[in-house]
């Protein structure tokens, strides 16, 4: 039976982990490579890099820490933050990426989805998608690390890049990001019956009950969280245990 | 020992590189990545990796000028241990059937076709458990319930059950290894599989078919 995935989020800035209370205030973390081998080694099931500076100040994606990070983890590692052509994917998956998320690139041109998918094929293009509630049961995407509305809607959306070829769907509340208030459960439902990919449910995490309540309530098929397991909060072996004991089918290291 | 990955522009070959690397130090051998068909035709072991559609992948694997045939060579007349990794797997099958029917090395018998989930989301993504059906060399120390890395939205139905080494099950059961004589392909990714694909790539530079 296949498993229900905990990834755990790097936000990188400068080489370094931070991880950005609602996008604002960083607090440095460590290196990423240090943290990425100390995950595996906890048995995360995946690993998640987002370079959250690359698209408002233009910096280029983090090859050589991808490329460290690659020479040490076994395991699926997914990296994100100013990807915007094909050639940005395939860049990042020679340098050891297996999956490259797109997120305001996808917005402004869904078709580079499309493109992408069809030269890597959709089992390595992810959507990041960030979305705020606008009205309930109504969210908009948001860019810009969630300063930058859209109009789109967030469901609608989801079905276009899931139809143009996207593998999986990195969903982000920005309500909820930051917040440890748990997932914007009706957005994660929502988005999960919209679509027949993966969906990844992120932002908002405090609890190892928010971990269960995006699945079981949510629908999603990953959940992703920073702090909670960057600052010690909790392991990865303990989130496990308590999402399996709720029932969830997890990998057990 | 020479263990050849063989580059055809398809997807990540950095992680397999560096976990056939690592493995190989071990065991004593070396490990090139190589579009030339001549090296394949040198190589004591060929590892063909793939992500991606079958119908480009096999396109590609024709673009290289003979390397489908050098592959076809090493490991059909020459004999050498051959691992496929997903796509390089579903590529050991008579018949793909991804968008178009395309014929692949048919080594093992069979199809290659969308994966029918019953509801079940795809891609089929993540970790999931092996049932093994047959042991074999490669096999050794990885047991039914380890856990595998998939990503693949199509999968191979194998038509002689005796060449299904293992399976997992995902809405039906998805074939997870293939083997018959010298050749061997996994679904799922070893260079991701953390101890358990660590473990399955160790078994095939030793293996001795």
């Amino acid at each position: 039976m296949l498993k229900t995935r905990i990834i755990p989020c790097l936000d990188v800035a400068d080489g370094r982990v931070v991880k950005g209370v609602n996008f604002i205030d960083l607090i440095d973390a460590g290196d990423p490579v240090e943290a990425a081998r100390a995950y595996d080694a906890a048995g995360a099931d995946e690993l998640c890099f987002l370079d959250i500076h690359a698209t408002h100040e233009n910096r280029g994606t983090m090859f050589d820490l991808v490329t460290r990070t690659a020479e040490h983890c076994f395991m699926p590692l997914t990296v994100g933050g100013g990807v915007r052509t094909p050639e940005d994917v395939r860049a990042l998956l020679l340098a050891g990426a297996d999956k490259v998320s797109f997120n305001s690139a996808a917005v402004a041109d869904p078709d580079v989805v499309a493109r992408a998918a069809d030269r890597f094929g959709s089992q390595c293009i992810v959507v990041a998608l960030d979305a705020k509630t606008v009205e309930p049961g109504r969210w908009e995407i948001f860019t810009h690390g969630g300063r930058k509305p859209t109009g789109i809607d967030a469901v609608e959306f989801a079905r276009t890049v899931a139809a143009k070829g996207a593998g999986e769907i990195l969903l982000t509340s920005m309500d909820r990001d930051g917040t440890r208030s748990g997932f914007n459960i009706p957005l994660t439902r929502a988005i999960s019956d919209a679509v027949n990919v993966p969906v990844i449910a992120s932002g908002g995490v405090g609890t190892l009950d928010h971990l269960v309540e995006g699945v079981t309530e949510g629908g999603a098929s990953a959940v992703l969280a920073a702090s909670i397991f960057h600052f010690g909060t909790h392991t990865i072996g303990e989130a496990k245990a308590h999402m399996a004991a709720a029932g969830i089918p997890m990998r057990m290291a | 020992m020479l263990t050849v990955l063989v580059d055809y522009d398809s997807g990540n070959l950095h992680s397999a590189e560096k976990a056939f690397q690592k493995m190989a130090a071990d065991t004593g051998g070396t490990v090139l990545v190589t579009d030339r068909p001549e090296d394949v035709a040198r190589a004591d072991r060929i590892v063909l990796p793939g992500d991606g559609a079958f119908p480009a992948c096999r396109r590609a694997l024709g673009a290289y000028g003979g390397l489908f045939e050098a592959i076809e060579e090493a490991v059909t007349v020459k004999g050498r241990p051959f691992l496929g990794i997903c796509v390089g797997m579903q590529m050991m099958t008579t018949w793909g059937r991804e968008y178009e029917d395309v014929r692949g090395f048919d080594w093992v018998g069979g199809e290659v076709v969308k994966i029918d989930a019953h509801g079940l989301k795809v891609p089929h993504m993540g970790w999931n458990d092996l049932v093994i059906d047959h042991p074999h060399p490669v096999l050794e120390g990885i047991a039914t319930g380890d856990h595998a890395y998939f990503v693949h939205s199509y999968h191979f139905r194998v038509a002689d059950p005796a060449e299904r080494l293992a399976f997992a099950n995902y809405g039906a059961e998805i074939t997870a290894i293939i083997g018959r004589d010298n050749m061997v392909g996994t679904q799922f990714h070893p260079e991701k599989s953390q101890a358990t694909g660590m473990r399955l790539i160790r078994n095939f530079l030793g293996w001795r078919p």
